[in-house]
């Protein structure tokens, strides 16, 4: 669909500068993309390797590693039914059937307003809260399907817009380091002092 | 421990109950299988970093705190080390991960390209466990897909060992294929419609381990066991990779790259590893012609020889031998060559006889003091004055890219474009064509550059980087850098397979001879009588097309020996049908000077006769018995009669692994250059840079069905700012405009041109980048109109 914007192709040059190597910045970036067009698109993909001096292929590879890159539209609100252990134990089957009920779609669908993307996700790590989902990465604990019903309604009349951004957004308030404050990239090989928690223990 | 190693880098250990005397730094794998105990492995390959990717080379491995299971391709060895590699746990854990590997991977071997050659299916009979407890379905994919023109990729065989992707990765340097996802869904992949095309991908289907990489020209065409194979050399250019070829049938079937140390480390490219289709193609002369005015008539090689040698006769009574010329003899093998030049000075007499087209460098080059292939890959410093040696001689590429990429040497190149070694290199100076001298001079003295010349180890790489100017600014620059850092060596980057063979055996101008262009100059002026042309083909080669033209319209007398009807091939009376490569033995000898084998491993196609044979029957025919029956008798007589190749018999090439290096030769004399002053370039010209790249029109790749379509038409490059000086975009044809010719070509953007030049690809399909060539010109400047 489209390569960074703009406005984003400064963030990342900013952003490229925090680190050593360009590279290192690959992840990020991604986080940028995805956050603009709510997944990663191709043309961001070879975006970000013309910025950070790697192949389209070598930014595919690292971006596929992870669950949390979409590559293909999602919907506005992200929502992870736990299926492992204890939330199984808890009913987290009936909770997903339910979801899928309600929305009419299968896990790893899409609504087809875009609203919601429904996906059955492995542990979250709040087994003592069990069943638990996500909505956009945003917990909710010992869920039930009247919860459920109530927490889709809610997001779809926008109820909860302050709470839960839209799918993709990293933070609400971007990080930004003020020139003079910015440690600087040192890259590895020039290092040659020993590391300050080193110097400062010989004191 | 209880005896001190000597040497301080060396390190004992024991494999299997004996000792083995290690090198720091060695990986326990590398040195078991020198000591002769085989590790089973998959993604391990001795040419490229170790990954641990594929667990198969577990053995117990003993460090002083007793036996442990560790990947032998990821353990350095150190001193005292004890290493067993058939214990039960290593056994244990080889077989556990056959069967997982197993778990998912097809059991089509029957109808599967590697099926026989398999390191999967041969370690899993070696070292498997027999049977699989895995009932599951396994994991299906599309089947094969294809990943570039050349290779295809079957994602369900793949075992994920790492092999392919690290090669592009860190031989090749195109990164452009990468696992994709993670776990159980992990995959090879491209990114959509970025294929991979490397001009390495074929050495991704020679190391795959398993059937998953498979080429387009040997896809399903052969079973390994029917295969009959030979060790030979490539001639394709003058790098003189070491190769198998092979044949099933009497027909040649697939080319293998041979790990030589010196040379290509095992590597080939993808012109090399393919191009053996045009052998088999459908096009070769396959007997001689001759020409009855008309048209081409089938003749005996009986009728054919005598026609020449009546020829040959009527031209020296008409116009004397300095009537006759031969150009070529680049293209075959030393003994080839050999022939041809006694032939040529003894037999006929003529001192015209010239091996390059015009697009080298002048051969006295070759007595400077000469670099091997592994000095300049392990110099502190590599001074390019050459073309992209990624387009023309792609294995040197590798090597000296391997060398900047492990800082083992700074590259500084002086290009007038960008080129496949920029990336890479410490300094990239881009210089105006006809500049180069006063360019280098400059940049020496820069005193980082100066203090980096200063620590001596150069290497001078030295070739044609534009073939639209005369050589007198690179000779100029050369002799600069040489002034600058005596005691530096130089590696010719001549192009063509055996053109420093040629030169070094005898195919060279006598007493008062002349060169190609000359040559080609004289017959123009209607001063030639006979021209012979040894698999030569000026009407695509010789940089000034127009020259070339008038020469082959005026020679009176056009013998060809050649393997298949070229442009100029076209207009000789007589055809001589030659042998081609791997249909005839010999020796080559590479750029370094490295002199090896060349295989004769199918029947010469059709009536075809190698050159060497034409050349002793027509000495024959006019008289003189040059004395050979055999090719080997041919080889020893150069040992004893060719300076620098003393001892190099065909016993002694035999018995040498990766060649023998000969020696510089005596009694080249320094052609005159042309010394035509290089004028400024006015601000509205831009100064031509024409150059080749792989994939081009020559006759071994368009007549090669698997490499032909990968020759791009002929465009003009500019760099992206100058195209509003013009007012054209890109993608638009221009009209460029030469001294003499104009031709329309469309616009490419191209940031690795220099602002103030253009530069065209040589021997591309289109327009005719040669008519804008004037040889003698120090330089060509061109013009850009929109149409």
């Amino acid at each position: 669909m489209s390569r960074l914007n703009e406005a984003n192709v400064l963030h990342a040059k900013e952003i490229i500068g925090r680190y050593p190597k360009a590279r290192s910045a690959t992840i990020p970036l991604l986080h940028l993309a995805q956050q603009q067009d709510g997944y990663v698109t191709n043309e961001a993909m070879a975006h970000i390797g013309e910025l950070v001096g790697a192949t389209s292929a070598e930014v595919l590879g690292t971006a596929t590693f992870y669950e949390m890159f979409k590559f293909e539209p999602v919907g506005k609100y992200l929502v992870n039914i736990c299926g492992t252990l204890s939330c199984a134990l808890m009913g987290a089957d009936e909770l997903l059937h339910h979801a899928e009920a309600k929305l009419g779609i299968k896990a790893g669908g899409t609504t087809d307003d875009g609203l919601f993307t429904l996906e059955r996700a492995e542990c979250q790590a709040a087994c003592t809260e069990a069943p638990c989902l996500q909505v956009n990465y945003r917990y909710r604990f010992k869920v039930t399907p009247a919860d459920l019903d109530q927490l889709l309604d809610d997001l779809a009349a926008g109820r909860l817009d302050g709470e839960v951004p839209p799918h993709g957004t990293v933070a609400k308030v971007r990080q930004h380091i003020p020139a003079n404050k910015a440690v600087g990239a040192v890259p590895p090989e020039s290092v040659t002092a020993p590391p300050v928690w080193i110097s400062e223990a010989a004191k | 421990m209880t005896d001190i190693p000597v040497d301080p880098n060396e390190v004992r250990l024991t494999i299997n109950g004996h000792e083995v005397v290690s090198t720091k730094g060695e990986m326990v794998i590398a040195a078991a299988a020198r000591a002769g105990d085989y590790i089973p492995h998959f993604c391990y390959h001795p040419r490229m970093e170790p990954v641990g990717m594929c667990r198969m080379c577990m053995v117990d491995i003993d460090g002083g705190r007793g036996p442990m299971l560790q990947p032998a391709c990821m353990v350095p060895v150190a001193p005292g080390m004890k290493v067993d590699t058939e214990s039960p746990g290593a056994k244990r854990a080889q077989e556990g991960i056959i069967e997982l590997l197993l778990a998912n991977h097809p059991l089509d071997c029957p109808v599967c390209d590697k099926g026989g050659e398999c390191p999967l299916q041969d370690q899993t009979f070696s070292h498997g466990p027999g049977e699989s407890r895995y009932v599951e379905e396994k994991r299906h994919y599309e089947k094969p897909i294809a990943i570039s023109d050349l290779v295809f990729l079957d994602r369900e065989r793949c075992i994920l060992c790492d092999r392919c992707t690290r090669f592009a990765d860190e031989v090749a340097g195109d990164a452009l294929i990468h696992f994709n996802s993670r776990g159980n869904d992990t995959h090879i992949t491209t990114f959509p419609d970025e294929p991979f095309s490397s001009y390495f991908s074929g050495n991704t289907v020679q190391i795959c381990p398993v059937g998953a990489l498979t080429a387009t020209p040997y896809r399903f065409k052969a079973r390994p066991w029917d295969l009959a194979q030979q060790e030979s050399t490539c001639t394709t250019c003058s790098v003189g990779c070491r190769t198998v070829v092979q044949s099933s049938r009497d027909e040649l079937l697939r080319y293998m790259g041979v790990d030589s140390d010196p040379v290509n480390h095992g590597w080939l490219c993808d012109r090399g590893r393919f191009n053996f289709e045009s052998v088999k193609s459908p096009d070769r002369v396959l007997q001689p012609l001759i020409h009855d005015g008309t048209e081409f008539v089938p003749a005996t090689w009986s009728a054919a020889i005598t026609e020449v040698a009546v020829q040959l006769r009527a031209a020296r009574a008409a116009g004397g031998v300095n009537s006759i010329a031969v150009l070529g003899g680049a293209r075959g093998t030393n003994e080839d060559a050999y022939l041809w030049s006694r032939l040529a000075h003894e037999v006929i007499g003529t001192p015209n006889v010239y091996p390059q087209m015009g697009d080298g460098l002048p051969a006295d080059v070759l007595l400077l003091d000469r670099a091997t292939i592994d000095q300049a890959a392990t110099a502190s410093t590599i001074v390019l004055l050459a073309p992209d040696l990624k387009e023309e001689l792609p294995v040197l590429y590798l090597r000296l890219r391997a060398a900047a990429e492990k800082r083992r040497s700074r590259i500084i190149e002086f290009t007038p474009k960008h080129t496949g070694l920029s990336r890479y290199a410490w300094r990239t100076i881009g210089y105006e064509p006809g500049t180069q001298q006063s360019v280098v001079e400059k940049a020496l003295a820069d005193p980082e550059i100066a203090a980096q010349i200063a620590k001596g180890d150069v290497v001078v790489v030295a070739g044609r980087a534009n073939l639209a100017e005369t050589t007198v600014a690179t000779v100029a620059a050369l002799r600069s850098v040489l002034a600058a850092a005596p005691g530096s060596r130089v590696l010719p980057a001549f192009r063509r397979g055996n053109v420093v063979g040629a030169l070094q055996v005898g195919m060279r101008p006598g007493e008062g001879g002349l060169d190609t262009r000359s040559v080609l100059q004289a017959a123009a002026d209607g001063k030639i009588e006979c021209l012979v042309l040894l698999g030569a083909d000026p009407l695509a080669d010789f940089p000034d097309t127009d020259l070339a033209r008038r020469a082959l319209a005026g020679a009176r007398r056009i013998i060809a020996i050649d393997t298949f009807l070229t442009q100029s091939t076209q207009l000789a009376s007589v055809v001589l049908a030659a042998s081609a490569y791997a249909e005839k033995s010999g020796t080559t000898t590479n750029l370094e000077g490295r002199v090896t084998t060349v295989a004769q491993q199918v029947s010469p196609a059709g009536n075809t006769r190698p050159d060497w044979m034409i050349a002793a029957e027509l000495a024959m025919e006019l008289g003189s018995d040059l004395g050979y029956d055999t090719i080997d008798n041919v080889t020893d007589d150069i040992a004893w009669h060719v300076p620098g190749y003393e001892g190099i018999t065909a016993a002694a090439i035999a018995a040498a692994t990766d060649g023998i290096v000969a020696g510089a030769p005596t009694g080249i004399a320094p052609l005159a250059p042309i010394a035509n002053p290089i004028g400024e370039r006015n601000s509205y010209d831009f100064r031509l840079v024409v150059s080749r790249t792989m994939y081009d029109e020559a006759v071994g790749t368009a007549t090669s069905p698997s490499l032909a379509h990968l020759a791009t038409p002929s465009m003009v490059h500019l760099h992206p700012l100058d195209l509003g000086r013009v007012g054209t975009t890109e993608g638009a044809a221009v009209k460029v405009i030469g001294s003499r010719a104009t031709v329309v070509l469309h616009v490419v953007a191209d940031d690795s041109v220099l602002r103030g030049t253009v530069w065209v690809p040589f021997r591309h399909s289109g327009a005719n980048v040669g008519d804008l060539i004037d040889c003698t010109a120090a330089v060509n400047d061109v013009r850009i109109e929109n149409i």
